[in-house]
């Protein structure tokens, strides 16, 4: 993910804003009484995170170790379990293509290829040059009867050729 | 049905009757086409009788195991003042599997009706949803649904007026294939990474934060609401073949067929005309070669044995596979079976927790070997080597994901042998993998 590095630099340089305040501190706090334990709204609390700053910066991981009264450390051991948490930043709009055996079959290597060379990233886990995608393969998008199936940011789009791949990418500016 | 395709004569519908029917998504849709009647009937019962019910119907899991549902339900303790949970398992991500998706997107309420009398059956106090991450439509679909069902008092404090607190809770996952086996799924709803436990202790004994826990697949929950308005014995009677398998069931059938989709038949339909009839069939001039039926963790079956096989957890088991999830991978005589195999291999890699030696090494080095034998760098011993490997994955772990990475290989092996023989002896044309 070198590239999401580059595309996105400076990062570090700017200061660290808490997520969990106002609006999105009392969403959290609505979770609580659902489970029996503030440790089972780790997953809900990543989520929050990253919708807030595009990925899950380490002062994120701190934030939510100290709003749910764990260590950073478990929080790291967690977080790098779950495939969707970026820990790296990606670009505007993230590009998940299936490549798992049943889209195999039906031609997804094709399609793979086309959202490549479209978004200018080249390969796999890269971000393009201008910061727009970052494309990665996804194993099994559990939608195998509508090949090629791709996941944009939060938009599932079923049966992708490569002949589709140029309008629909221009819907995401 | 086979959404999008209309209805097959041959189908039996019933949990994908309103596939494709948006009105039938919202509350005051579902409850005009008969909806949450058998939630009200259910909170009319014992929980002794609806579980009752449950075990006379013949229900068993649908996410793979096949466990009778009400047996499964039987083994929770009475009330002893501990809290009682229900686990959905919505957390599909078997290749070839895509029908638990369709019944969130299309019927949530069916979904959450089921879930609303399971837990009232087991005495749940909560009833977790765990829904894999990257079900954006679903997620939302759901979350809207359970919303307005509680907005009209079917779930909440008192579920219709009855006096009976039921409660569900969506829970989103965030990528992990694991996180499907139901000791994984209860570690990552309590803040964990998702590693599979140690059986026993059991989940109805000790399972989501240490109390007794049942977890039901989306389809087998989504079944009952149909078993408490119909009843059990009518839902027994939807049986072609073995008793000991009955109802309907939604087969996912995707790879080289005319028409792929969600086909629901009765339990023991012949799977040749499930492939070639409700399927459309192969492409033409094309012959059918292989499948996998059960999603990717199961033997891989040739076409012979396809298509003898009658489609239910028996007969699937007499020609040399199993049901699973019934998510059927079907390929044709253009597929690259030891590319196939390998590209699951490197799917089971990927997803392994890691905690057992055995399948943290075994996927990795599977995928690897296969890997070199498609570049044309194999050796004539790599294929004792897989099955060696093979051998040491199966039946040896925590759970049992290096067994489904190895059923696949050894039964491509044994069935397709010639296919990795033109690698191994270079005779067929490299294809270029890294691992």
């Amino acid at each position: 993910m070198s590239g999401g590095h580059a595309a996105t630099g400076g990062h570090d340089a700017v200061a660290y804003e808490p997520v969990f305040v106002g609006e999105t501190r009392a969403k959290l706090e609505a979770l609580f009484p659902k489970y029996p334990t503030k440790q089972a709204c780790l997953l809900p609390a990543l989520w929050m995170v990253q919708e807030a700053r595009g990925w899950v910066p380490p002062q994120g991981i701190a934030e939510v170790a100290e709003v749910l009264e764990l260590t950073p450390a478990y929080v790291r051991g967690v977080v790098t379990f779950y495939t969707m948490y970026h820990l790296h930043p990606v670009g505007r709009h993230f590009i998940q293509v299936c490549g798992t055996s049943p889209c195999h079959l039906c031609g997804s290597d094709d399609v793979i290829a086309a959202i490549l060379k479209e978004t200018g990233c080249g390969e796999l886990g890269a971000t393009s040059p201008d910061g727009r995608f970052t494309v990665a393969e996804v194993e099994c998008l559990g939608a195998c009867g509508f090949p090629t199936p791709v996941l944009i940011d939060d938009d599932f789009i079923d049966a992708v050729t490569p002949e589709r791949v140029p309008g629909i990418l221009a819907r995401y500016p | 049905m086979g959404y999008p395709h209309p209805s097959h004569q041959k189908e039996n519908v019933v949990l994908s009757k309103y596939f494709g029917d948006v009105e039938a998504r919202s509350f005051a849709g579902w409850v005009k086409r008969g909806g949450y009647e058998a939630l009200k009937k259910a909170l009319g019962m014992t929980p002794e009788a609806i579980i009752e019910e449950v075990k006379a119907s013949g229900l068993r899991g649908r996410g793979g195991a096949g466990f009778p549902t009400g047996l499964k339900w039987s083994f929770m303790p009475k009330p002893s003042g501990k809290p009682h949970y229900l686990v959905c398992n919505a957390d599909e991500s078997e290749p070839g599997t895509f029908k638990d998706r369709e019944i969130m997107r299309w019927t949530p309420h069916q979904l959450i009706e089921g879930c609303a009398i399971a837990a009232y059956a087991i005495g749940a106090e909560r009833c977790y949803i765990y829904i894999r991450g990257e079900f954006t439509e679903p997620w939302k679909i759901m979350s809207a649904a359970v919303q307005e069902a509680y907005a009209k008092g079917a779930l909440g404090e008192s579920a219709f007026g009855s006096g009976k607190r039921i409660d569900i809770v969506l829970h989103r996952g965030a990528g992990a294939y694991i996180c499907g086996e139901e000791t994984a799924m209860m570690n990552s709803i309590e803040g964990k990474r998702g590693n599979p436990r140690i059986k026993p202790p059991f989940p109805a004994q000790a399972g989501l934060f240490g109390m007794p826990t049942t977890i039901n697949n989306v389809e087998t929950l989504s079944a009952v609401p149909h078993i408490l308005s119909r009843g059990g014995a009518w839902y027994k009677g939807l049986c072609l073949s073995n008793p000991k398998s009955t109802g309907t069931k939604l087969f996912s059938v995707c790879g080289h067929v005319m028409r792929p989709g969600n086909y629901e038949i009765t339990m023991g339909f012949p799977m040749k005309d499930l492939i070639h009839d409700l399927a459309g069939g192969m492409r033409p001039g094309r012959r059918l070669k292989a499948v996998i039926p059960g999603g990717s963790s199961v033997p891989i079956m040739t076409a012979a044995e396809a298509e003898a096989a009658l489609c239910d957890y028996e007969g699937i088991v007499e020609q040399g596979s199993m049901l699973g999830s019934a998510g059927f991978i079907v390929m044709d005589d253009s597929a690259d079976l030891v590319y196939e195999i390998y590209r699951l291999a490197k799917f089971y890699a990927h997803e392994s927790c890691a905690q057992c030696t055995q399948c943290r090494e075994g996927t990795a080095w599977t995928t690897k070997i296969l890997a070199r034998i498609l570049r044309g760098e194999g050796k004539t011993s790599d294929l004792d080597l897989l099955l060696d490997l093979s051998e040491q994955m199966t039946g040896r772990t925590i759970c049992v994901l290096s067994d489904s990475c190895a059923a696949p290989i050894v039964s491509g092996i044994k069935k397709f042998r010639e296919e990795f023989d033109a690698y191994l002896s270079r005779t067929k044309a490299p294809v270029a993998v890294v691992a």
